[in-house]
């Protein structure tokens, strides 16, 4: 029982990243219909330059919790500044284009951001700082669930929270609905089109960055490549809990989060990844618009 | 020209260049080495990022600007003139010499240069098998298929596999090979036929990546991350071939069978099923209306492009005498995209183009090899957004009604 419960805290915690990161891939698609490729590699670079930043900062002598503050603020504006900046560079001029030119420009761009990190860093696996404190309260529990999986679980709830928040009540979030259910009319009725895509790429690119420092301050080790898997294991949770909507991107990640978890621990762990690819599959064909999604037809 | 260089332009790229060096500030200036704790400020590179985009941003509004005229000259039913390649190829007199000029040097190359220069250009033919095959199923019937290489893998393994526990040659893998590469392919269309560009897309990825996976963890029939070494090279009639000799023997097969392949996609191209995957490539909803089965159609976009990947995956497996699961990452099947839309989707002098460039540039600019993958990246973001159609862009046979007794292009 003591290892049931291990695995579906792992499954949690797990579930908790997938679903930070799929919250970006989800508001994008709702509002442009364009799978963000490089949604993952927002991510990595948002834990790269928490590493980064960390590093520094703790050569200068800062104590821990201030470096915790500033990596993660540095993380999440980098990684939103990014994500603007992709947003205006490779999808922006193909918004009239095929769907197929955005896509392929979206996995250029992946492709590229991978490669640059790897240009400008190194390609070996950094050990990254545990940032996080480990919280004495919790220490009857500590073979079971670690501080870090409670701030990351607690975290990704608050997000999710907050985010529901600003798409239901404010202006902004009104102008999202708006523009993702007709753009055309949205920009008639006043709404600055362009201004609300890229804020949704922004907020989506934070939501990737805190998933990333979180992450990489549990596992402690980071290189380029962990944002390919992540993107598509995130991409895989959005889709199964339906593509476009917040807290089916919540769910979806944590069904993820809890197959993979128990699969790896009672099955066998050689083929971790091949679950979620396996999973993804299964979702698309028999059940393409996710679990909470709603199917649409396509009119002509 | 001149208004580019007016105040107000500079100062858009003073702000971009502003915006770029903040941007890679940190994961370009500064490295941490965290073993010994120091750190590392790589000051020259935040200079070359600022100049060079500050430069790179006149350059890039001005393609813009100039992608903008394009299209408004188009709109406004104005003629555009005929890309240089396809000027030369509608002129038989330039045509004809330079074609016989390509098959000799093709021919002779490998007496020409040194076998390492074969095997380089060998790799570069299997890329443009690779292409063509791809083309079939981006260039013509519009699936995105980034799992490409699980069909390339296929027929890798297959020959290794066949040759290591029944001793089969290459001769009789090959069209195995093929049908493998077909029968994948079948079985990877059946599911995803109902799912929409973007979907698929990510499913095919998912299975390219599920059969890497299971390659380098199922010890038992794949040998796992360590491969399978030591597959004979193709049996020339029984006889021993020096290591010379075999190299020039796999070019000349790999020239036969990129001749095999364009022949090939340029018959299906402008066939029945071809159109077919032309109009579904363009509109699905209305090639559907036409009545053309969409299951079948995609069907045998998916088969017919997997067997020139299963084919070229056997021939592979013979040059390099080693394959393992590394060779078949989704890098790979980037790198045949990247090929497809370069050189131009649908049109296979493109492709062919493409992948030469894309192959061979990195072989003989050793100082770019080391930016190569940066560069893919960059190539696909920037024909996207400005040369969708590629460097040569695809033509539509054009059917005119000449009146009733005259029937001709």
């Amino acid at each position: 029982m003591e290892y049931f419960f291990e695995l579906f805290f792992s499954g949690l915690t797990r579930g908790s990243i997938y679903a930070l990161i799929a919250l970006g891939y989800t508001m994008v698609y709702g509002i442009i219909e364009l799978i963000n490729f490089a949604h993952g590699e927002i991510y990595m670079i948002g834990a790269f330059t928490a590493l980064i930043v960390a590093g520094v900062l703790s050569l200068l002598g800062f104590n821990e919790l201030s470096i915790l503050a500033l990596a993660a603020l540095a993380a999440v504006v980098y990684s939103s500044a990014y994500g603007y900046t992709i947003e205006k560079m490779a999808y922006k001029p193909l918004r009239k284009a095929p769907r197929l030119s955005a896509l392929i420009s979206a996995i250029g761009m992946s492709i590229f951001l991978q490669n640059y990190v790897l240009l400008a860093q190194t390609s070996d696996f950094l050990p990254f700082p545990s940032l996080i404190p480990d919280f004495h309260f919790l220490e009857p529990i500590a073979h079971l669930i670690t501080s870090a999986e409670v701030v990351i679980v607690v975290t990704t709830a608050v997000v999710m929270v907050i985010l529901s928040f600003l798409i239901k009540f404010t202006r902004l979030g009104k102008a999202m609905r708006a523009t993702a259910q007709d753009k055309d009319m949205a920009m008639l009725m006043g709404v600055n089109v362009n201004r609300v895509i890229s804020f949704t790429f922004i907020i989506g690119s934070a939501t990737a960055a805190i998933g990333g420092v979180l992450i990489a301050s549990h596992i402690g080790m980071i290189n380029f490549y962990i944002g390919f898997i992540a993107g598509i294991k995130a991409f895989t949770a959005a889709v199964l809990g339906g593509i476009g909507s917040v807290p089916g991107a919540v769910l979806g990640g944590l069904v993820l989060g809890w197959t993979e978890s128990f699969a790896t621990g009672y099955v066998s762990s050689d083929y971790e990844d091949v679950f979620a690819f396996t999973l993804l599959v299964l979702i698309l064909i028999f059940r393409p618009e996710g679990i909470l999604g709603r199917s649409t037809t396509q009119k002509v | 020209m001149m208004r580019i260089f007016s105040l107000e332009e500079i100062k858009k790229s003073f702000f971009t260049c502003l915006w770029f060096g903040f941007l890679t500030f940190p994961i370009m200036v500064v490295r941490v080495n965290t073993i010994e704790d120091v750190v590392e400020w790589r000051w020259n590179n935040l200079i070359i990022v600022v100049f060079g985009s500050f430069f790179l941003s006149f350059l890039w509004r001005y393609m813009i600007e100039r992608k903008e005229a394009g299209r408004k000259k188009a709109e406004s039913g104005e003629a555009e003139k005929k890309p240089l390649v396809r000027r030369i190829m509608d002129n038989p007199r330039i045509y004809r010499p330079l074609l016989a000029a390509v098959a000799i040097f093709v021919l002779s190359f490998p007496f020409l240069f040194s076998s390492y220069q074969t095997n380089i250009m060998t790799t570069a033919l299997i890329y443009v098998m690779l292409g063509l095959g791809l083309n079939i199923v981006i260039g013509l019937a519009g699936l995105l298929d980034l799992g490409y290489v699980a069909f390339y893998a296929a027929g890798a393994y297959t020959y290794a596999l066949l040759n290591y526990h029944f001793g089969l040659g290459f001769w009789t893998v090959l069209p195995l090979g093929a049908v493998v590469g077909a029968i994948m392919g079948i079985l990877l269309g059946f599911p995803v036929l109902r799912l929409r560009g973007d979907y698929l897309a990510i499913v095919t990825l998912g299975f390219g990546e599920i059969i890497r996976l299971v390659m380098e963890n199922w010890n038992e029939f794949s040998f796992g991350p360590s491969g399978i070494a030591n597959i004979p090279r193709p049996g020339f009639f029984g006889m021993d071939l020096s290591l010379t000799a075999a190299t020039n023997y796999i070019y000349y097969i790999m020239i036969g069978m990129v001749l095999i392949t364009i022949f090939f996609v340029n018959r299906l191209q402008n066939s029945r099923i071809g159109r077919a995957w032309i109009a579904l490539r363009e509109d699905e909803i209305a090639c559907q209306a036409m009545g053309i089965d969409k299951t079948k159609t995609k069907l045998t976009a998916f088969s017919l492009g997997a067997t020139w990947a299963g084919m070229a995956g056997v021939i592979f497996a013979a040059k390099t005498t080693f394959i393992n699961p590394a060779s078949f990452t989704f890098l790979e099947s980037a790198i045949i995209l990247c090929i497809v839309v370069l050189g131009g989707m649908g049109s296979i002098v493109g492709v062919i183009l493409g992948a030469l460039v894309l192959i061979l540039l990195p072989e003989y600019l050793r100082a770019f090899s080391d930016y190569r993958m940066v560069l893919f990246g960059a190539t696909l973001v920037l024909m996207m957004v400005f040369r969708p159609q590629g460097l040569v862009s695809d033509v539509r046979r054009v059917y005119q009604f000449k009146g009733a007794t005259e029937k001709g292009e």
